[in-house]
This record gives structure tokens, C-alpha cells and sequence, in this order.
């Protein structure tokens, strides 16, 4: 099952920043919904993500419950060195989930 | 009485069985509901990189790999590359089905294959797996005009989609062409009504949090004018679903599309 | 992520051709409880530190479609280098049932201080978006957010 689409460009120029987009699969059930029968529906969501650039995190968020369904998450980062970024996803109910890319720096 | 009483009672007689002819959107001032959505959703379905449909789209291209059911087929098996032999299906279904005699959506004519061809049990409706299926095939026909075959064999079932459209029905006894073929545009609860025509489907619905069938929005406009709701699948929402294609009927596909 | 009651009073509303406007109005005491429920969050984060505005900018659109997805993008002015960055966004909502949104932590190597992502609002009101500067240093920016529901709820099924 699709977990994740991340976005990174191919390839950069040194010292480029860059734009990295990435989109999880995630209910995030906010824990204020009740059902029909006024039952409140227990909450599940990403609590964090981290990114990794070639094992050192340049990006880290703490999620909550306001973020949108399969949330979104846009931001940057400098073009250093060719490599992996890594995307790690964590949340409720011991739920993890990995996604990585490669990048091309000249 | 007026000059032309004629005239006048072809007036009230319109009225009163709300003749089609009148109500009809022209086709030059059909608009998808894309163009009723703010900016930002715009630019949500826009992009595959942030259109939250896409993640079913991937899922739907995963299954379409995956060997299944006593046959141990994929759907790539017989069909090849979807992009290639899945292009123009979506635009053209609900479809003639010979062996049924009656017309299949998209959902029903996947499960078809799934049951009969690769001996696997039936997909749930709004079940992830056959979503992922339909958004991936849908996703072929992205840009392609609107156009489901109308024929002697399928004319019953438009004509029967039609006669639902304009039927007044449910606690509010309110006529889909009441909101969406005279009041398109207006305000109900804060939205604009849009046209309602299916191009996006399957779509992600912000309201749900998640993709949809068309069935699935049909049901709640259903519930909206305090209707019972058809059971997925069933013909009367097929035949409905045809009509609304053959409505949209050169407009561009859009799925997945994304919709408030 | 409105109550039962609610969207049947809008649509009760919507059916009988009142005039409903898609402002929600919140109990008064609930305003109340989660204005205080900000005001702790704030707290926390900024400590007693003055909180300047400027330098920040956060984008949100002001009339949506549907609250719960809201586009918010947050940009902050300043060189990223190592001596002198953004350490942190803190994004926050007035009217929310708890008034976290997200935290991003963020450091020179981020190049631009700058965060996109879609979150959900309960009610028009306000979305506070915080940058902790590496000098310690508070700076904010605000927006006010017209939030509508879609007709043709589901409420009812599945």
C-alpha cells in the first residue's frame, strides 16, 4: 500500500536550496469526532516527521491533531552532497512509516 | 387571457411537469465543478504531487500488477499497460454490458473482471482496494472528452436516468434540476450550487476526508433533500450516473478530481 | 469535524430557505475555554518573552471551501545562516478544540524559512503562526479565516 509520496528534485546544483513535498496516508481521526451514537471515536494520528539528509535531520515537525487528513507537508532545504533523504513518519497506535529519495548533486 | 392562450398553458404545462427541454443547461454554459471551487482547491487537484487522490491512484497502480484470485491474473495480465489499454474507458462508462443486458459503471464492470476473469471474490463497493482499482483506471482517461455510447440499447436506461433526474423525491421533495439545472451558481449553506456533473470521479472529497465514488456523492445529495438512498450498485444509480455522463457529455475528464 | 447536532441544525436551516449565514457560532463559554487553552500554548512556547509582529508571514485564504482542509503556507525573513536563522514555526488556531496545529523545527540548513501544509478549522476566527529566532527572539503574524460547510452532508450513513 502507497504510503507516502514524497517530492525532490533529481538533481541540484550545489548549494541549491530546494523544495521537498510530501504527502502521507494518514486518517489523523482528531479524537473530538463522535459517532451517531455519541461514542467519542478514539484519536489516531501522526504525532512527528523527521527528514534525514544523508543520516543528519534537517527538518522535524510535531503533528496534532489540526492537520488535515493525509497530511502535507511542504519545506526546504540546502542541495549539499549527493545522497538519500529519508522521511520518517510516527504516530498513534505505534504506527511508523519510511519513505526515502534520492538526490543528484553536481 | 392573453393573445396566445396556447402559448399560456404550454407555460403552466411546462410548469407543472417541469418539462426537460426548459430546464436543460445549454451546452455551451456547462461548467465542471471545478470552476466552482476557491483557488486553492484548484491548485489542490492540479498538481499529482499534492492531490491526495493520487495516493489511491498509486494503490490502484499496484493492484493492477498484483496476480489475483483462483486465475493467479493481474489485471496487467490481459490488459497490459494501463496507460495504454485503459485510455478512454472511464469516458465512456457506464457501458452496454451484452451479458447483463443492462449498462455497468466503472466500479461494477472492474468487479466483472475480478470475479469472472480472475475468479476472485467481489470487490466491496467504497472498499479501498476497488477505489484504488477505479482511480487508477479513471486517472487513463484524465483530459479525454466525456462520451458513454448512447444506442438503442442503452436508451431505456438514459431515459430512465433522466426521468430520475427530474423526479421530485425525499422529505424536501426537491428535483436534482431544481438545484443544479435552474439554481447552479447559488448560494445553499454558504457553497455555490455547481452544475453536478461527474467529470472527477473518482474524486477526493474534502468533506470525506478521503476518495469517493460518484454513488457515494449521489447517496448525499440523497440524504440532503431527506430521500432513502439506493444501495450501492444499484440500477436506478447507474442509470442515473448515465445521464449525468451523457449530461456532461464532451466535457473533460478530471479524475481524480478533488471537490469540497 | 462538526458535531452531529450542528450540521443538522445547518441543513434544517438551509432546508426550511432560512437565511443561514456559514458563520458557526460557538457556545461563549466554550470561546472562552479555548482562548484560555491558547493562551497556555503560547505560554509554553514563548515563555514571557515578548512576541513581535513582522518578519512573518503566513498565507491562508480567507474564504474556504471547507474547513477541513485549509491551505496554510508560512514564510519567514531571514538569512538562515548558522549565526543568524529561524529555529523554529509553531503554527496555532483561537478556535480549535485544542489549539496545537504543528511544530516545525528548522535550522540553517534549511535554506529558506518557509512551511506549507493543510490543516483543519473548527470555526471562522484566528490562526497565529510563531518563528523562534536562533537569538531567542519571538516574531508572529496573524490571520482571520471565514470557514463554510459544504451542503449535502453524509451525516447518517456509513
Amino acid at each position: 500500500m502507497v504510503n507516502a509520496i514524497v517530492n525532490v528534485p533529481a538533481q541540484a546544483k550545489r548549494g541549491e536550496v530546494i523544495e521537498i513535498r510530501t504527502l502521507a496516508r494518514h486518517v489523523m481521526e482528531t479524537g473530538f469526532r463522535r459517532t451517531q451514537l455519541g461514542e467519542l471515536i478514539p484519536r489516531d494520528i501522526l504525532t512527528s516527521f523527521v527528514c534525514t539528509y544523508n543520516g543528519t535531520e534537517i527538518f522535524r515537525a510535531e503533528l496534532h491533531p489540526a492537520l488535515a487528513a493525509n497530511p502535507l507537508l511542504t519545506f526546504t532545504t540546502v542541495a549539499t552532497e549527493t545522497g538519500t533523504i529519508a522521511f520518517r513518519w510516527t504516530g498513534d497506535n505505534g504506527f511508523a512509516v519510511t519513505e526515502t529519495a534520492t538526490i543528484t548533486v553536481t | 387571457m392573453s393573445a396566445r392562450p396556447g402559448g399560456w398553458l404550454a407555460a403552466v404545462a411546462c410548469i407543472l411537469l417541469s418539462c426537460p427541454v426548459t430546464a436543460e443547461i445549454p451546452l455551451a454554459e456547462r461548467r465542471s465543478g471545478y470552476e466552482f471551487m476557491g483557488r486553492e482547491t484548484r491548485a489542490m487537484q492540479d498538481d499529482d504531487v499534492v492531490n491526495p487522490g493520487m495516493l489511491w491512484v498509486l494503490d490502484g497502480e499496484a493492484l493492477w500488477n498484483r496476480k489475483s484470485g483462483a486465475a493467479g491474473r493481474a489485471c496487467a495480465d490481459c490488459h497490459g499497460d494501463a496507460r495504454a489499454s485503459m485510455k478512454g474507458v472511464a469516458a465512456r462508462h457506464p457501458a452496454f454490458d451484452a451479458a447483463r443486458g443492462r449498462p455497468v459503471n466503472l466500479e461494477q464492470r472492474i468487479n466483472l473482471c475480478h470475479t469472472e476473469r480472475q475468479g476472485a471474490a467481489a470487490l466491496a463497493f467504497e472498499g479501498r482496494e476497488l477505489l484504488a482499482l477505479t482511480a487508477y483506471v479513471a486517472r487513463q482517461s484524465r483530459g479525454m472528452p466525456v462520451a458513454p455510447v448512447i444506442d438503442e440499447r442503452t436508451k431505456p436506461f438514459l431515459e430512465a436516468g433522466r426521468e430520475a433526474f427530474f423526479r421530485r423525491q425525499g422529505q424536501l421533495n426537491l428535483a436534482c434540476t431544481q438545484c443544479h439545472d435552474e439554481r447552479w451558481g447559488k448560494k445553499l449553506a454558504g457553497s455555490q450550487i455547481p452544475q453536478a456533473h461527474p467529470t472527477g470521479y473518482p474524486l477526493y472529497r474534502l468533506e470525506w476526508q478521503g476518495l469517493g465514488s460518484l454513488q457515494r456523492r449521489l447517496r448525499n445529495c440523497f440524504i440532503g433533500v431527506r430521500a432513502e438512498p439506493y444501495a450501492y450498485g444499484a440500477p436506478e444509480f447507474v442509470e442515473l450516473e448515465l445521464y449525468l455522463m451523457w449530461r456532461a457529455r464532451g466535457m473533460k475528464l478530471e479524475a481524480p478530481a478533488v471537490r469540497p | 469535524m462538526t458535531t452531529t447536532r450542528r450540521q443538522f441544525l445547518l441543513l434544517a436551516g438551509a432546508s426550511i430557505g432560512a437565511a443561514t449565514t456559514a458563520r458557526a457560532q460557538l457556545d461563549p463559554n466554550v470561546a472562552a475555554q479555548r482562548k484560555a487553552a491558547l493562551d497556555a500554548a503560547l505560554r509554553k512556547v514563548v515563555g514571557d518573552a515578548p512576541v513581535r509582529r513582522g518578519r512573518v508571514k503566513l498565507d491562508l485564504p480567507p474564504l474556504i471551501d471547507n474547513g477541513n482542509s485549509v491551505p496554510l503556507a508560512v514564510a519567514v525573513e531571514s538569512p538562515m545562516t548558522a549565526a543568524d536563522h529561524v529555529r523554529a514555526i509553531h503554527v496555532f488556531t483561537e478556535k480549535n478544540p485544542q489549539p496545537n496545529v504543528v511544530s516545525a523545527h528548522l535550522g540553517p540548513r534549511a535554506g529558506r524559512a518557509r512551511l506549507a501544509t493543510r490543516i483543519r478549522l473548527a470555526d471562522t476566527g484566528t490562526v497565529i503562526a510563531i518563528a523562534q529566532m536562533s537569538d531567542g527572539s519571538f516574531w508572529s503574524d496573524s490571520a482571520e479565516v471565514v470557514v463554510t460547510l459544504s451542503a449535502c452532508l453524509e451525516e447518517g450513513l456509513i
